[in-house]
Order: C-alpha cells, then sequence, then structure tokens
C-alpha cells in the first residue's frame, strides 16, 4: 500500500515539475512580448554587467582624486562626467558606486525572502501557537513605517555596510513572511492538498510539492517590486550617514557629500540621484511585467 | 458593530506594547556600553558599578524594562545624553513642525492622487491613463531625497522664488500659518508629497477599473442612470480601500518625513533622529523612534475605527 501511495505522489511530482517548467517558460515567452519590461530587464543587465566587471574596464580610481581636478564639468577631456568635491572621476564612481548600492538593494530581499518564505510558510501550515506567535511579532514590526525601522535598527547598531545589511533585511521580512503566510494558509486548505496528505505524504512533501509551488509566485513578485525599495532605502540610510562609509563610493553617499556642490555644478550634484532614480524605475517596472506576465494579482 | 470597535481597541494594546519593547530593546542591541557615553574614561570598576546602579543598569532586563515602561507612561523618556534636557519635551516640540509638514504633503498627496488615479481608472487604456501610470511609477521610483535636491536648485537656487531651507524666516522653528511660513513649506511639502502620490494613483486607478468593470455598473447604466450617478456609485465602492490607503500612507509621511527634514534642516523629528545618530544620542533615538511609531499604531485605529462609516459592509459583519 505505501509503494502505491509514494509511486502516485511520484508521479504527481514529476508532473508538476513539468509542468511548472512550462509555467516560468510561459512566463518568459509573455515577458518576452512586453517591450517595457525586456527593456527594462536589459538595462538592469547592463549596469549589473558594469557593476561587476568594473575593475576590469579601464576606470579610474574612484577613490583618488586630485584637489586640483575639483568639480570639472560633465565632457571635460578624461572626465566625461566630470570630477566631484574630492577631483575623483565621476563615472568610475558612479560605476563602482553601483557595486554597493545595487547590492545593498539586492541582497536585504534575497536574504528576507528566503527567512521570510520559511516564517511564513512554516506559520501558514503549522497553524495554532506558532501561527500566533510569529504573526503577532510580525504584526509589531508592521507597527513601523519601514524607513523608521531601517533607520532605528541602523541608529542604534551604527553605521556600516554589514549593519544596513542587517537592518534591512528586518525591515523586509515581515511583510514577506505576511504574504507567504497568508497564501500558504489558504493553499493548506484546499480539496487536492487534503487527498494528498491523506494518501500519505508527509508535511515536507505537501509544502515542497503544494505550497511552495503556489507561494512562490507571488512572493517572488512581490520580492521583486520591494528591490527597489530596498535601493532608496539603503541609499537613504547612507546619505543619513548610516550606511556605507567616506571615501567608499555609494550613491547615497555620493549625493550626500555632493550637495554642497549644488551652486557649483548641479548636474554633477544630481547625478548619483539620477543613477538611483532611473535604476529603480527599471525594477518597478521589471516588476510590474512580471506581474502580469505571471498573473498576480496584487 | 460595537464589537468590532472593541475588538479594534483591544487589537492595538499588544501591538503598542510590542512596539515599547522593541524600543526598549533598541539601545540593548547598540554595541558597546549604553554608558560609555556619560562615563568618564578613567572610570574605576566600583565608580562604574555605582553608576550602573544609578542608572538602573544592574537589574534583569524585564524588570528594566518595567521600570522604563512605567516612566514612559508617566511621560518621561529619560534625559539627552548630548544636551541633557528631557526627551520628552524634545519630542514634543518636534512632533508638532514633522506634523504640520504631513499634513501639507498630504494635502497635496492625496488630492492629486485620488484625482489622477480617478481619472486613469476611468479613461483606463487611454493615453490619458498611461500618462497617469507614468507620472504615478515615476513618483514610486523617485527617492525623495534626491529630488528635495533638484526642487532647491531649481526654485531656489536657479530662480530665487523659494528659502531652501528652514521653516520660518530668519531661522526661526516656531510656525505660523502665514505667507511667509508658507514659503518655506512648499518646497519639503511637494518633495514629500510624491511618493504618496503615486501610491494613491495607482490604488484608485485599480480600484475604479476594477469597480466599472462589474456588472452592476452595467445594470445601472442600461437602466438610464447618467455618468454622474454612475460615479457617484464607484466613489462609494472605491472609499473605504481608499481611506484604508490614504490611512496607511499619513503613517508614512510621518516616517518619511526624516530624510526631507534633514534635506530642508526643518525643525521636526527627522532632524531630531539625524542628531541623534550623528551624535549616538541612543535616548533621543529611542524616544522619537517610540513617539513615532506610536502615532503610526494610532493613525491606522484611527483609520479602522472610521471605516464603517464608509463601508456599511463591516456594520453587518
Amino acid at each position: 500500500m505505501s509503494v502505491t501511495a509514494k509511486t502516485t505522489i511520484n508521479i504527481a511530482r514529476e508532473e508538476i515539475s513539468d509542468s511548472s517548467r512550462g509555467y516560468w517558460r510561459e512566463v518568459f515567452q509573455r515577458l518576452r512580448r512586453d517591450p517595457v519590461a525586456m527593456a527594462c530587464g536589459t538595462l538592469i543587465l547592463l549596469l549589473l554587467a558594469a557593476v561587476i566587471f568594473a575593475p576590469w574596464i579601464g576606470l579610474q580610481d574612484p577613490v583618488t582624486g586630485s584637489m586640483i581636478q575639483r568639480l570639472k564639468p560633465v565632457g571635460t577631456p578624461g572626465h566625461v562626467l566630470g570630477t566631484d568635491e574630492l577631483g575623483r572621476d565621476m563615472l568610475s564612481r558612479l560605476v563602482y558606486g553601483g557595486r554597493l548600492t545595487l547590492m545593498l538593494g539586492l541582497l536585504p530581499v534575497l536574504f528576507a525572502l528566503v527567512i521570510g518564505t520559511a516564517l511564513g510558510v512554516f506559520a501558514g501550515y503549522a497553524g495554532g501557537i506558532f501561527n500566533t506567535v510569529i504573526m503577532r511579532v510580525v504584526d509589531v514590526f508592521f507597527a513601523f513605517p519601514s524607513i523608521l525601522l531601517a533607520i532605528a535598527i541602523s541608529g542604534a547598531l551604527g553605521a556600516g555596510i554589514v549593519n544596513s545589511l542587517v537592518s534591512l533585511t528586518i525591515v523586509f521580512i515581515p511583510p514577506i513572511t505576511r504574504v507567504a503566510e497568508s497564501v500558504t494558509a489558504s493553499v493548506r486548505s484546499l480539496e487536492y492538498v487534503d487527498a494528498a496528505r491523506i494518501s500519505g505524504a508527509g508535511p515536507l512533501t505537501v509544502v515542497r510539492v503544494h505550497v511552495l509551488g503556489n507561494v512562490l509566485s507571488p512572493i517572488f513578485v512581490y520580492a521583486t517590486s520591494l528591490t527597489s525599495v530596498s535601493m532608496i532605502l539603503a541609499a537613504g540610510l547612507s546619505f543619513l550617514g548610516l550606511g556605507v562609509r567616506p571615501p567608499e563610493p555609494e550613491w547615497g553617499l555620493m549625493l550626500n557629500t555632493l550637495r554642497t556642490a549644488i551652486y557649483i555644478d548641479p548636474l554633477i550634484a544630481a547625478l548619483p540621484g539620477v543613477m538611483i532614480f532611473l535604476t529603480s524605475l527599471c525594477l518597478n517596472l521589471l516588476s510590474d511585467g512580471l506581474r502580469s506576465a505571471m498573473n498576480v494579482k496584487d | 458593530m460595537l464589537t468590532y470597535f472593541i475588538q479594534r481597541l483591544v487589537y492595538v494594546v499588544p501591538v503598542a506594547l510590542g512596539v515599547s519593547v522593541f524600543c526598549f530593546l533598541l539601545v540593548h542591541i547598540a554595541p558597546g556600553d549604553p554608558l560609555t557615553a556619560v562615563m568618564p574614561i578613567d572610570a574605576t570598576a566600583e565608580q562604574q558599578a555605582a553608576m550602573r546602579a544609578a542608572y538602573g543598569f544592574d537589574k534583569p532586563l524585564p524588570v528594566q524594562f518595567l521600570v522604563w515602561l512605567g516612566n514612559a507612561l508617566a511621560g518621561d523618556l529619560g534625559n539627552s545624553i548630548a544636551t541633557g534636557r528631557p526627551v520628552a519635551g524634545e519630542v514634543m516640540r518636534a512632533v508638532g513642525n514633522t506634523l504640520i509638514l504631513a499634513f501639507a504633503a498630504s494635502l497635496i498627496g492625496f488630492s492629486l492622487g485620488i484625482l489622477f488615479g480617478f481619472i486613469a481608472g476611468y479613461f483606463k487604456d487611454t493615453p490619458i491613463d498611461r500618462a497617469v501610470t507614468a507620472l504615478s511609477i515615476t513618483g514610486v521610483s523617485v527617492p525623495n531625497y534626491w529630488l528635495g535636491i533638484v526642487l532647491v536648485v531649481i526654485f531656489s537656487v536657479m530662480l530665487g522664488w523659494l528659502p531652501s531651507t528652514g521653516a520660518g524666516p530668519g531661522g526661526s522653528s516656531a510656525w505660523r500659518w502665514d505667507v511667509e511660513h508658507l514659503r518655506f513649506i512648499v518646497l519639503p511639502a511637494v518633495t514629500l508629497s510624491v511618493v504618496p502620490m503615486g501610491i494613491v494613483a495607482r490604488t484608485v486607478r485599480a480600484l475604479v477599473g476594477d469597480v466599472l468593470s462589474q456588472d452592476f455598473v452595467t445594470a445601472l447604466a442600461a437602466k438610464g442612470m447618467g455618468r454622474a450617478g454612475i460615479l457617484r456609485h464607484v466613489m462609494r465602492n472605491v472609499a473605504p480601500t481608499t481611506l484604508s490607503v490614504v490611512g496607511l500612507q499619513l503613517g508614512y509621511l510621518l516616517g518619511g518625513s526624516i530624510l526631507i527634514e534633514t534635506v530642508f534642516n526643518w525643525p521636526g523629528t527627522g532632524f531630531l533622529l539625524s542628531n541623534a545618530i550623528f551624535q549616538r544620542d541612543l535616548p533621543l533615538l529611542q524616544g522619537t523612534i517610540l513617539v513615532l511609531a506610536l502615532f503610526f499604531v494610532f493613525v491606522n485605529l484611527l483609520v479602522d475605527l472610521v471605516q464603517p462609516l464608509v463601508d456599511p459592509r463591516i456594520k453587518r459583519t
């Protein structure tokens, strides 16, 4: 009997992984027909390539500059995008700055995605006291506007890249947990999950096959929409002096140190913000495209 | 109906308690001894112990929390390390200015957001809709602290129309509702209103489109109701969700103003927080965060309590 039950589940699992491969291919095909999402996705890939390969594309040193070359305008020979308040090459600082800003945008969401999904699926599937405890703690974190929570934790821990990562991860765990919990709770009571359980599937199998299969796509779409928030928050923390420390280039920090230059060369002073803006715009448009391609509702 | 009110009120208590536990712990997750800032470097072990006892840091954490909570409920949030003045007084002075800024920003952001969202939802899939959608996604994507700097460059540095920093002529921080003071609030309020405007417009657009595609709208049109009448029905259906989004955004305005206040040197809680961060003044940080978070909880409660007035369905459950 147990043998037959196992084979049925094996067959069911194969069918599901088969159909889920088809699902992702379908999503990608729908995404390809969306010119805006494709353009944004390409731009983000280009930016990622630029920041990853920054040391090998012939850029100048982003940290050392020369004081006699201070605040050269955009288009200066040798400095295509000009120089900053300490005479450092802006192009190079913008590319290197993107490394930290993008890292601080993507990693916290990634960490929170793993932790939040685990917590939410557990709370939703286990129910009872576990659910109450986890979800009430989540409620408390929801009582803080995200920027306030990030500043509170970073402010207590002090400035630094690791502390920023920690505080932003904590900011994004509660919302992801909440989404994961509500989807899991609704999937758990579906009849085919009951059927799987009755035919001998253990909790781990049910979670892996049925729950995660249903939970992952809404959470994934939600997480992509959080990356732009995370990047803006991370740059905001640096802007306040709570994130990356000078002379390390980072877009938010550059925006802060260049504030004194707005009277001399407003264009140079605005450049790091333009980068944050364009990247976050692309991330948002891509996330919108994914949302409709995956047919996920808000 | 009454059970709903009581449920909401009871639900707030554990959340508020959780918020205070979190704020209490903030000082304790900070690296290093919370007393290093006030303790002389050459203090002996006995002096350190005496100091710890004087501040109550020698007791177990739960006891410390209860003492702290008792003081906080009595309006005592401790003293600022940097200035030595009571934190509660400093925060209360600053909160007023933050509320004024948040009020001005919500006036701009919510009215424009609802208006744009309505227009876009009504003219769905037309160029008007696409323009509004583009505007709202721009509003959501723009880092508002940068937008503030850009507005200062355009309207203060280049055109010289509006003052760039402060909350009143001559660096005064006492707010008055006159033209001289209003000139100072324009740039920070507009900057702050962009994100909530984008989010509200987006939500209202989706809601209006949703309601318009429902069968009862077709039925109303079929029985001969005019455009204005149908719009009234749409508004009533859109109102509850809009209200909850607006409430949430109002709370975010209180928190989100931190960066904007720093950009414009607005003498509110954000300014206080950035000082607290800069001087590692943990009691000031803790007190400000506590007051702002409780405000947010309060605003959400208020929205929940007002909700039945615009959504009769809640009354029946």
